[in-house]
């Protein structure tokens, strides 16, 4: 058994970096929520997310978090256009074409990465991306640190947009009543591509916060939306609260399970966990509502 | 105010207008009657822009609109309360309001509000709650709401009276004759024959996609063998 403060802070680590991973399944369950497809090109997103974030340090010597600033509105723009002028005309409005045109995107996204880039491994050094916060006998990283608050502030801001804006108010109308929306006047193609673009826009802000931390490889968004597949089923489909708190809690028990069990099974405490709610609880923890 | 003119529309390669001529003036509550599966619904759709027409003609207010996307159409004025209210349930009775008037001008958004909870009390003390938590008249009373939330200068209302208790039946005709009377044009489209004719001054019977009978409202209540053929009285 170990010390409770290396639990605590092993724990609180994992806190952490789920808050991540839930930004990354905030967006995914967004665009469940509204469009009702699984969005596959989601992992390509931040794979190209983090590669802007890269780019912006290698090349203007940008910090990563005052990227972010930048990035957004780029990846807002580009989820924008690629809803409305790629994924919606091709997709004919049919389910499974969505889906296969998203995985296509997705496609063309990794090899064009694998083109520029080679399948290199990037990585930012950052003279913070080691630094730790001490509070009492605790040692928390400080770039995962940040990463929570941003996360939680990010958030804050998509909670504000779907709730106090006209247009998330049409987001969440559309989600569930349609033919209503278009009927008091909602142009629904529109609000598809705002969702796929809030969705996008939450990629950048991840890319920026996981970059000090991480790395970047043509395929690195694949682990990643692997992880938030599980939340956003976790936390409800389409449930964005559901999403942030499976987040979490994800990250949580992959830390705990790391701890236990060693470095390389800590996803199995992730898995192990998908298993039973699905046994259990198949509608998800947080039941969903958008 | 509303001319439809010869239209023909359907689903994929089934035809269900064939050939719908139609007219609502200023002021009028026009009844549309038919049984279920005659096209009335079909009509709605088509009017609002909904479903594209295969062939023929809508004029509202002298502009061409069957070529007019359904958000255009709403500012233009046409409105809808579709059949089965299609209200938002996942958002609370005063965002479904706010959202009626989506294109509207937001700077009256607050004063439309409140009248829309001057007509409905109800909707009033249930303004925080969920819409798919309100009952049945209630969600149909936050359609006509929302409805009225686009600034109609035609309101089409798709079987108002579906589902609700004869109690309720009855308070919907009287709004209805009460907006009529507040200067808003209505076309009013019913199943329920009787009391749709009652205030209505001109009525259609559609049956098969077409127009079978028209004429003033009261001929037409009055016509036994129309009431025993068409309506099945």
């Amino acid at each position: 058994m170990y010390p409770i403060p290396i639990i605590a802070e092993a724990l609180i680590n994992g806190l952490m970096l789920g808050a991540v991973y839930a930004l990354v399944a905030v967006g995914l369950t967004l665009i469940y929520g509204v469009l009702h497809i699984v969005n596959f090109a989601h992992g390509a997103f931040l794979t190209l997310s983090m590669f802007g974030i890269w780019l912006l340090w290698e090349h203007a010597g940008l910090d990563p978090y005052l990227s972010i600033l930048m990035l957004t509105p780029i990846m807002f723009g580009l989820g924008y256009g690629v809803q409305r002028f790629i994924i919606g005309p091709a997709g004919h409005g049919r389910d499974n074409s969505i889906l296969l045109v998203t995985l296509g995107i997705s496609i063309v996204i990794e090899n064009g990465l694998l083109v520029v880039f080679k399948s290199d491994t990037r990585t930012i050094a950052t003279d913070y991306g080691f630094r730790v916060i001490e509070i009492g006998p605790l040692l928390l990283s400080w770039p995962r640190a940040v990463g929570f608050v941003a996360t939680m502030a990010t958030a804050v801001i998509v909670w504000l947009i779907l709730n106090r804006t006209d247009v998330g108010k049409a987001i969440r109308a559309v989600a569930k009543e349609k033919l209503g929306a278009r009927l008091v006047g909602i142009d629904v193609n529109h609000i598809y591509a705002m969702t796929f673009a809030l969705g996008s826009a939450c990629l950048a802000v991840a890319a920026g916060l996981l970059m000090p931390v991480f790395y970047v490889n043509p395929q690195t968004g694949g682990a990643f939306v692997l992880v938030a597949f599980t939340i956003v089923v976790l936390g409800g489909m389409g449930s964005v609260t559901g999403a942030l708190l499976g987040g979490l809690l994800i990250g949580v028990v992959e830390a705990a399970s790391s701890l236990f069990l060693g470095d390389s099974l800590g996803q199995l405490g992730i898995f192990v966990l998908f298993i039973l709610v699905l046994l259990f609880k198949p509608t998800g923890l947080f039941g969903a509502r958008i | 105010m509303l001319e439809v003119r010869n239209v023909r529309t359907g689903y994929g390669e089934t035809e269900i207008l064939r050939g719908v001529n139609l007219t609502v003036a200023e002021g009028e509550i026009v009844a549309v009657l038919g049984s279920n599966g005659v096209g009335k619904s079909t009509l709605n759709m088509a009017l609002s822009g909904i479903l594209p027409l295969w062939s023929g003609e809508i004029e509202f207010t002298g502009h061409r609109i069957d070529q007019r996307s359904p958000a255009e159409i709403v500012e233009a004025g046409l409105v809808q309360v579709p059949e089965g209210r299609k209200i938002f349930p996942n958002l609370t009775v005063e965002e479904n309001l706010e959202l009626g008037n989506y294109r509207g001008d937001r700077s009256r958004r607050k004063a439309m509000v409140a009248d829309v909870y001057a007509t409905f009390g109800r909707l009033k003390e249930r303004r925080r709650q969920y819409a798919g938590t309100l009952s049945g008249g209630e969600q149909q009373m936050l359609a006509i709401g929302r409805g009225m939330m686009s600034a109609p200068r035609l309101l089409i209302l798709d079987e108002p009276s579906l589902g609700l208790s004869p109690l309720l039946v009855e308070e919907m005709f009287t709004l209805i004759g009460r907006l009529a009377g507040e200067g808003l044009t209505i076309l009013l489209v019913e199943q329920n024959v009787m009391q749709s004719l009652e205030i209505a001054s001109r009525a259609y019977i559609l049956e098969n996609g077409e127009v079978v009978v028209e004429g003033a409202a009261r001929d037409l209540r009055e016509d036994a063998r129309l009431r025993q053929a068409y309506l099945g009285l």
